[in-house]
């Protein structure tokens, strides 16, 4: 498909995961996708689950509240709380899962993300803290079903496309 | 109490224990000698590897050897696999997303 990097690292021990990716995109159009709601709203979910950002604002203890919801309609609610922004080079934030009024369940985990350019290439890293091993099951536990099944069908079409 | 993998692996007496048996079947005796715990300590260990279906007992006579669940760790990279799609997928859908905005902005 392309040969942009893809890094993806799990930390059991540390119950960290680390994950990197570049993107065919300047660092303006790749910061703006991570930081508004519309853009993110497009890609964060993966497919068949939607995101649907209902708060947003991106400054300093500020937060997006948004739900992944599935085809079947079943909302999960997260919350995220802006803890630093450094403007198109780094921002962090706490997330939790919470219901529909914003009533958090702990714990949380803690999100730290890099921006970088050049050559007309951004790299992302993504450093997430997970404060228990549950709360990262929870997480993969949250979408993977339909997202291995969405890579699987992604997978099949590109197989067809080649033929 | 609930038990599940990533406790199992989350200490380091129980991976150094899930990397003794992985070569041979051993006893707790034999275990407890590789290192500066008491056998109780290690009886600990096993039950909660046991108990996370980490590792399975065997009894020959009067001794209990404690062999690895291969399959079982097999599930531990299937876990990550799966987890690394979620990723795969949603940067997929951002790569998309991009080129859509960068064509409307040429």
């Amino acid at each position: 498909m392309n040969n942009l990097l893809f890094d993806f690292t799990v930390d059991k021990a540390a119950q960290t995961v680390y994950v990197n990716r570049e993107f065919a995109a300047g660092l303006d159009l790749v910061w703006d996708a991570f930081t508004k709601p519309e853009i993110l709203d497009q890609w964060w979910a993966p497919k068949p689950l939607e995101s649907k950002t209902k708060a947003m604002n991106f400054e300093v203890g500020g937060r997006r509240f948004y739900a992944m919801v599935s085809p079947e309609g079943q909302e999960n609610w997260q919350l995220q709380q802006y803890t630093s922004i450094t403007p198109k080079t780094n921002f962090k934030y706490t997330s939790v899962f919470a219901d529909k009024d914003e009533n958090p369940h702990l714990p949380s985990s803690n999100w730290d993300l890099n921006f970088s350019a050049q050559n007309g290439i951004t790299s992302v890293s993504i450093t997430i803290y997970n404060e228990s091993r549950e709360r990262l099951q929870k997480m993969i536990e949250m979408g993977f079903k339909e997202a291995f099944t969405m890579t699987l069908n992604y997978l099949e079409q590109i197989l067809v496309s080649k033929k | 109490m609930r038990r599940d993998i990533f406790q199992a692996i989350a200490d380091p007496t129980r991976r150094a224990i899930i990397a003794l048996i992985a070569l041979q079947a051993m006893t707790p005796n034999a275990i407890a000698d590789n290192f500066n715990s008491t056998r109780q300590s290690v009886s600990k260990h096993l039950r909660i590897l046991t108990e996370c279906e980490l590792v399975k007992q065997e009894h020959q006579g009067r001794e209990i050897y404690y062999s690895l669940e291969i399959e079982k760790m097999k599930e531990i990279d299937k876990w990550i696999e799966q987890f690394r799609k979620i990723w795969e997928t949603r940067f997929n859908q951002l790569d998309q997303v991009l080129s859509i905005i960068q064509k409307q902005q040429k």
